[in-house]
């Protein structure tokens, strides 16, 4: 479990590094917080000749909520550790969905290496982050030495492990659009162990009218598939009230069981797999929903 | 102030050491050693038709190729059976690198000596082999049905089929009222220590001597090996264990291939060589455990006792067979928990796959014993309508009915005899400590919340502290120091801690001046090893009749210098003094490090202790040698412990479990154990060992199994996949102790290195089938597998409850 040998390269600026990607492309790999790209070097799963280490460009340590007449999105660069989200307040206060997922991110010390864009680029199809990307229809920024391009989450990740980036791109940050209006949303998986990749993961999005009856519901899965897959359930709960009507949670879940096509496992069947996203995403419309009811508006 | 450091729930001596990170293991060793790493076999089953090693021999820091055909003499022969027996007609050892075939993923087939590791494994990956591949077999069913072999001289892929009998089981399950029939299951695990195995070697030409430092559970019996592949004297070759991370009973298994290769290279290149294991070697190449199917056939009377119990066992022995067929020998002969079987017939299959070999892991064949009975139980239980804990108790055997002669053999070739044991007294206190008889009005409460609860329980009784001996060896320094050494191995189980309390004991002196080394062959040469619950049985024993004899002397010298009869004399925290004198009279009392150095008649003086110590340094009977006929110098003794046969521990658990209804989610509750291992010598390291047990029993029972695909690839060859419990999935262990001492050692302790992991599985089963009212025959169980078993029994119409 030791490496092949590589060209290590620790630019200090990003154009330094887009400059050092451009001439080692295609051989080039980014390195961030290492949590992946480490062990898959380890044990030679990826063997790049140029490591291009990223951890010196501190123009990039940054979470910011950028408002743009009203649109708020957060801004998350792409030294900014997942622990740095997590416990960022603006963030937090902005888009509660991002601590709560992240929450379910592996365990503090991986969280306080590992970086929220290292894992949207890896797009490891469990990710958690890229799966709230998805669900919030948030965008993701390149940068190479040929300029800079802004790509939507959903053009982004293209399958397992695989992304729309070139191997002269650098992810400078991606963008969550913070929901707006009587929104709510929760995040809630289940794995094996407290930290482990999920069985299956859900977030979900759902949008209350003035009148406080459902007009949109949303839902991502991670570990349900090759990429992040985003559902719409709206039509089993449009119209509902949450403060009063129970019936469409259970069919929405039971909507997205049908509509998921999971894989088998080492860990769970695929039949396993479906139930859980029945559960889990019944549970959390009804919290999201909940916590709708209670935004102000 | 001297209390009887015996009993005594002293924190562990070593722990400041080992957690500010000053432990020295084996990669911590040798830093300008060569580093070793080995191309091993991507096949299950193959045979080896090329090695090809032309384009690693460009790479800048090799230093060696080795295959086969270069291991000159016994180095080149298979590894040694180290436990044969009859029943075991077909067993095979591999060779330590692969000669025509290889039998599974993992096995090595080249060794590689470069620099440092990357430049091995850079090496590794141009070397080319070409295989020939053969259909694998994988699973105990597929060698059962021996449509295909593991080898193809082995018939059925049987390497051992054993039966023993007491009584005519068979019929009398026939004519029996009641008789009923289980299929259960065990998964694969492994021992999975946080180190894996690892060894450096170091040749001393000018000397003629080697110098080996191993990741093992059994240095004195590496050194025995080595000296016999390497073909040197014993005496030249020295094995030291030093701190080792976790072993769990795999690093017992010796020699590994590493083990011999790497002081053969050594040797051979003049150069230290040191080999780590990474994760993935030590999944694919160190050995696995559990991977039983089994057939239970058991009659019983109305009232639930046993009349006739037939057990077949499958064991899956994996590609080689080198440590014998202790386990299934294990998991037939303990399977009898603490009851009285009526008739008994026990048989066995050992058969051959081509998967990575099985050898003992914590437990060692019992947790498999331990399911199929408490399973029997629980079935007997549910067929009678009958409380599961009255079943228990009217099978068990009865405290007066010790010493309780089973009628078998156990693993140590040795009658099945249970020395003691208070079966109905640790049932009263498991029940009443997690509250067995209270349980149905929490069920009633759960239920009308929409929660889903059950309890279970299991019962065992472990035969520990297996022969054939240990030693120890005390020594009195001159500076009042006290120097203890035992052969057998340290793997953090405590023995720093509980040895020196036992001298502290036996000796009279302050813990603090007691020091104690194990597993280094320098310091003691004859040692069995540490497994089977045994080192605080079986060197703690010998440590205390050393120490013993050492008291004797002490007071022996001392009684001559206060001019008092030894028999007048104590030792009270390291010093000899008449007994009843009053403190600090003059004359009456003496340090026991003069004692040391009264003990040693000099000639020299190199410091004030010696110059007292000399020819001249005091008054003298000059009629008399300076060292009396048939006396030794010096102030230390050996001892060794020898038991006629294995003392055996009993213990009781018992689980309340929540399961989810809707995502199959299982959560413990509550885990409680009482244990009965005799007289304890330190109660906190004991509950520090049931603990352990516990979490590699959850383990066992919910998270860890090895995942073989048909082709023979361990699918979850690492710890992302290798669900190792974390703390967070670990419940808290209520725990309670009996305690019935052995009358077969002196300190009348027995074993408790293995205790906490043998009812597990059979505890979580139980309670799981009383939370879903369908009996669990298979484990581990994860929530996918509760979630089809729902399905299935609710399609079968099964009640749910």
């Amino acid at each position: 479990m030791k490496p092949s040998g590589f060209a290590y390269h620790r630019p200090s600026t990003v154009a330094e590094a887009v400059d050092v990607l451009a001439e080692v492309s295609p051989a080039g790999k980014v390195l961030a917080g290492g949590q992946s790209l480490v062990p898959m070097l380890n044990m030679r799963l990826a063997a790049p000749a140029h490591l291009v280490d990223v951890n010196r460009l501190t123009e990039l340590a940054y979470v910011r909520v950028d408002d743009d007449g009203g649109r708020r999105t957060v801004v998350v660069g792409a030294l900014a550790r997942h622990t740095d989200v997590e416990h960022d307040a603006a963030a937090h206060a902005a888009l509660p969905l991002l601590r709560e997922a992240l929450r379910t991110v592996a365990h503090p010390t991986i969280r306080n290496r590992g970086t929220t864009v290292g894992s949207i680029a890896h797009a490891d199809p469990s990710g958690e982050m890229g799966a709230v990307l998805a669900l919030l229809g948030g965008t993701v920024e390149l940068r190479s030495a040929r300029g800079t391009r802004t790509v939507a989450a959903a053009e982004f990740t293209t399958g397992p492990m695989e992304t729309s980036a070139a191997p002269d791109e650098l992810v400078t940050s991606v963008a969550f659009p913070v929901p707006e209006g009587r929104t709510g949303t929760a995040w809630t998986e289940l794995a094996r162990r407290n930290g482990d990749y999920a069985v299956c993961g859900v977030g979900v999005l759902v949008r209350l009218g003035d009148d406080h009856r459902v007009v949109a519901a949303r839902a991502v899965y991670v570990s349900m598939g090759p990429v992040p897959t985003v559902l719409d359930l709206t039509e089993p709960v449009a119209g509902q009230d949450p403060r009063a009507d129970d019936d469409g949670w259970a069919a929405a879940g039971r909507l997205a069981a049908w509509r998921l096509d999971p894989d088998d496992d080492i860990h769970a069947t695929a039949g396993y797999r479906r139930q859980l996203a029945a559960v889990l995403t019944e549970r959390a419309l009804r919290t999201a929903a909940r916590r709708a009811t209670e935004v102000a508006v | 102030m001297t209390t009887s450091m015996l009993g005594e729930p002293i924190a562990r001596r070593e722990d400041p050491r080992l957690l500010t990170g000053q432990g020295r293991y084996l990669d911590d060793i040798g830093h300008r050693a060569l580093a070793a790493a080995f191309v091993r076999s991507p096949h299950a089953h193959a045979r080896i038709v090329d090695v090809d090693v032309t384009e690693a021999l460009d790479v800048d820091g090799l230093v060696a190729i080795y295959t086969h055909d270069d291991l000159e003499g016994r180095v080149g022969e298979p590894l040694p059976l180290l436990i044969p027996h009859e029943a075991l007609t077909h067993g095979r050892t591999p060779y330590a690198l692969a000669k025509d075939e290889v039998n599974h993923v993992g096995e090595a087939v080249v060794m590689v000596v470069a620099t440092d590791r990357y430049v091995a494994e850079d090496a590794c990956e141009r070397i080319r082999v070409r295989y020939d591949f053969l259909p694998p077999v994988v699973g105990i069913e597929a060698a059962r049905d021996a449509a295909l072999l593991v080898h193809d001289d082995v018939p059925g892929n049987v390497s051992a089929h054993l039966v023993q009998e007491n009584g005519d089981a068979r019929s009398a399950i026939d004519a029996a009222p009641n008789v009923l029939e289980l299929d259960l299951a065990i998964e694969r695990s492994a021992s999975t220590p946080l180190e894996g195995r690892g060894v450096h070697a170091r040749w001393d030409a000018d000397d003629h001597s080697l110098r080996v430092y191993t990741s093992t559970q059994a240095s004195t019996s590496v050194r025995a090996a080595l000296a016999a592949k390497l073909g040197l004297p014993p005496d030249r070759v020295e094995v030291i264990a030093p701190d080792v991370g976790g072993g769990f009973g795999v690093k017992i298994m010796h020699p590994w291939p590493e083990e011999v290769l790497v002081p053969w290279a050594a040797i051979r290149l003049g150069r230290e060589v040191k080999w780590t294991e990474d994760r993935r070697e030590h999944f694919v190449s160190a050995t696995h455990e559990r991977g039983q199917l089994q057939h239970v056939r058991v009659g019983f009377d109305d009232e639930g006792r046993l009349l006739g119990l037939d057990v077949t066992v499958w064991h899956d022995n994996g590609a080689y067979t080198p440590y014998g067929i202790i386990v299934p020998i294990i998991t037939t002969t303990q399977l009898l928990g603490p009851y009285k079987p009526g008739a008994y017939r026990a048989e066995f299959f050992s058969l051959y796959t081509n998967t990575v070999t099985v050898t003992p892991y914590r437990g060692a064949g019992r947790p498999q014993g331990c399911f199929a009975m408490e399973r029997t139980m629980d079935a007997i239980a549910e067929h009678l309508g009958v409380d599961r804990t009255v079943v228990r108790e009217r099978n068990f055997i009865q405290p007066d009915e010790m010493p309780f002669d089973h009628g078998l053999t156990f693993q140590d070739g040795r009658p099945l005899i249970y020395d003691s044991g208070d079966y109905p007294a640790t049932l009263e206190k498991i029940k009443k400590l997690v509250g067995w008889d209270d349980f149905a009005a929490f069920r009633s409460e759960a239920r009308a919340a929409g929660r889903r609860v059950g309890i279970g329980i299991g019962c065992y009784v472990e035969g520990t502290g297996v022969g054939p001996y240990e030693g120890g060896f005390v020594k009195v320094e001159t500076d009042g120091t006290v120097v203890v050494a035992t052969g057998l191995t340290t793997q953090g189980q405590g023995h720093q801690t509980v040895f020196a309390q036992v001298v502290a004991a036996e000796l009279g002196v302050p813990i603090e001046r007691v020091a104690v080394t194990t597993g280094d062959t320098r310091r003691f040469g004859y040692a069995v090893g540490t497994f089977a619950s045994r080192a605080a049985v079986m060197s703690g024993n010998a440590i205390a009749i050393a120490a013993r004899k050492v008291r004797d002397k002490a007071l022996r010298v001392a009684g001559e210098a206060l001019e008092a009869d030894a028999r007048d004399l104590e030792i009270v925290d390291g010093t000899v003094r008449v007994v009843g004198s009053p403190p600090g009279a003059p004359g009456t009392s003496i340090p026991l490090a003069t004692v040391a150095v009264l003990a040693n008649p000099l000639r020299y003086a190199f410091d004030r202790e010696a110059e007292r110590a000399t020819q001249f340094g005091g008054p003298v009977d000059v009629s008399k040698p300076p060292v009396a006929e048939g006396d030794s110098p010096g102030l230390e003794e050996t001892g060794y412990y020898s038991p006629p046969r294995s003392t055996f521990a009993n213990g009781m658990h018992a689980a309340i479990v929540e399961t989810d209804p809707d995502t199959a989610e299982i959560s413990i509750l509550r885990y409680c154990v009482v244990h009965d291992c005799g007289t304890l010598i330190n109660p906190r390291i004991v509950e520090g060992q049931i603990h352990g047990g516990v979490a590699q029993g959850v383990g066992g029972a919910l998270y860890e199994r090895m995942v073989y695909d048909d082709a023979g690839q361990l699918l979850n060859a690492s710890f992302m996949d290798f669900l190792m419990p974390y703390s967070t999935e670990v419940p808290v262990v209520e725990t309670d102790h009996q305690q019935t001492p052995s009358p077969l050692n002196p300190l009348g302790i027995k074993g408790a290195g293995e205790a906490g992991v043998i009812p597990v599985s059979a505890v979580i089963a139980s309670a799981v089938s009383d939370a879903e009212g369908f009996a669990v025959t298979r484990m581990p169980i994860s929530p996918s597998d509760l979630h089809e078993l729902r399905l299935r029994h609710s399609s079968e119409g099964g009640p749910a409850r």
